[in-house]
């Protein structure tokens, strides 16, 4: 039986991650490749990365790190943030990225998903959706949910879908950071008008919050950073509670 | 021990260079006929449209090489379903080594199936100390279904052909290479055939 995902979520900024990281084993907290090793050994099914820098060095600092952490890894991860051209997408996959990740360049240049989807297959091709409800409509918004558009979430994943996007990785603004669950309504919408996998982001806080979105929400996957980060739940004790729940996980 | 990956430009090779690696094994990657030939271990992979990998096959004459090494190959993801009859995907004819038809997934799941899913009924040295169960990570939209040469079945909707072998040729649709310890030790099992 095909499991539902664990996805640790690893925020980089010019090669080192970003918000604090509370775990015991670390020698060096600030080391992504460390941290990606750790995720690895206690059974995370999948990694994202999320490089949020803004230097000029940024392509050439994701790339050099992609190709450590894939040697040091054996399980699948994506890599996201500010990714545009097919250019920029053949190198993170060439240095062993097996998914890219794109968000406010797919809604500028829709035309990109096909680019990309052509060129390296839909399995690699990640869409990520950040949205709010405004006035009742779920409402895609850019730049990390700050720049609001008038595009729908679901016309858009169904969009993206159409264009050859494998996967959507929805996160709710109204949700992200509050611990208090995911957006688990829209979620079950989307895998109704849908028929690619969805991950589920934004919103945990508890182990429930994680049942829920794998029962009420239908998630494929889910996605959490801090909570994992600072030992908050760990991935191990995760799968053990949603296991006891009768879903199916890698353990 | 000489090991050739098979390069035709099919993207994402580097996890397995690495996984090849952490089991002190360096692979060469190669288009070259005679090169290929004479490795001891020939590992064809493959991501992306079926229909554009066979192309890059036929412009290179690496479709008229594949079927006819004796060493033993491993094809994995779509070097896998390249190594059957057919594929549903752009109606691409294939290097006829395993009989069988691959074909899409039906609507009645999501497309493509990504992640973890359980490796049953596993037979021969592939999946030797292979516990029964184990997971294996899969991303694919087209599937080969059980044929006589089927050596391990996964379920999704259905069950269906996971890894195949017919003689010296072997294909496995997950990805060893991203599979955590359990891939590894199946890269490790084709390594010592």
């Amino acid at each position: 039986m095909l499991t539902k995902r664990i996805i640790p979520c690893l925020d980089i900024k010019d090669g080192r991650t970003v918000k604090g990281v509370n775990f015991v084993n670390l020698r060096d907290a600030g080391d992504p490749v460390e941290l990606a090793a750790q995720y690895a050994a206690e059974n995370a099914d999948e990694l994202v990365f999320l490089d949020i820098s803004a230097t000029e060095q940024k392509r050439k600092t994701l790339a050099a790190l992609v190709l450590k952490v894939a040697e040091a890894i054996d399980i699948p991860f994506t890599v996201g943030g500010g990714i545009s051209s097919v250019e920029d997408v053949a190198i993170l996959l060439n240095n062993g990225a097996d998914k890219v990740s794109i968000n406010s360049a797919a809604v500028k240049r829709p035309e990109l998903i096909n680019e990309l989807a052509t060129q390296f297959g839909s399995q690699c091709v990640v869409v990520a959706i950040d949205a709010k409800q405004v006035n009742g409509e779920w409402l895609v918004h850019l730049v990390g949910g700050k720049v609001p558009t008038q595009i729908n979430l679901f016309d858009w994943a169904k969009e993206v879908e159409q264009r050859g996007a494998g996967e959507i990785l929805f996160t709710s603004m109204d949700h992200d950071g509050t611990k208090a669950g995911f957006a688990n309504q829209a979620l079950a919408r989307l895998s109704k008008e849908v028929n690619i996998p969805i991950i589920a982001s934004g919103g945990a806080g508890n182990v429930s919050h994680f049942i829920d979105t794998f029962t009420t929400g239908n998630a494929d996957a889910a996605l959490a950073a801090s909570i994992f980060h600072f030992g908050e739940i760990s991935v191990p004790n995760l799968k053990q509670a949603l296991k006891a729940q009768q879903i199916a996980v890698r353990i | 021990m000489k090991l050739a990956i098979i390069d035709y430009g099919a993207g994402n090779i580097q996890s397995l260079r690495f996984a090849l690696e952490r089991l002190g094994v360096e692979s060469v990657l190669s288009a070259k006929i005679d090169e290929i030939k004479s490795a001891d271990k020939v590992i064809f992979p493959g991501v992306g449209a079926a229909n554009a990998a066979m192309e890059k096959l036929q412009a290179t004459g690496l479709d008229t090489l594949i079927p006819e090494l004796q060493q033993p190959v491993l094809g994995i993801c779509l070097g896998m379903q390249l190594m059957c009859n057919i594929s549903e995907e752009g109606n691409t004819k294939g290097l006829e080594i395993f009989n069988c038809n691959v074909k899409r997934f039906p609507t009645s799941v999501k497309v493509p199936q990504m992640g973890w899913n359980t490796l049953n009924n596993c037979k021969g040295a592939l999946f030797q100390n292979i516990q029964p169960n184990e997971y294996m990570y899969l991303v694919h939209s087209y599937y080969a279904p059980l044929i006589e040469e089927t050596i391990a079945e996964t379920t999704y909707g259905e069950p269906y052909s996971t890894a195949l072998q017919k003689n010296n040729f072997y294909g496995v649709q997950f990805h060893p290479e991203k599979s955590s310890k359990a891939g590894s030790k199946i890269l490790s099992n084709f390594l010592a055939l």
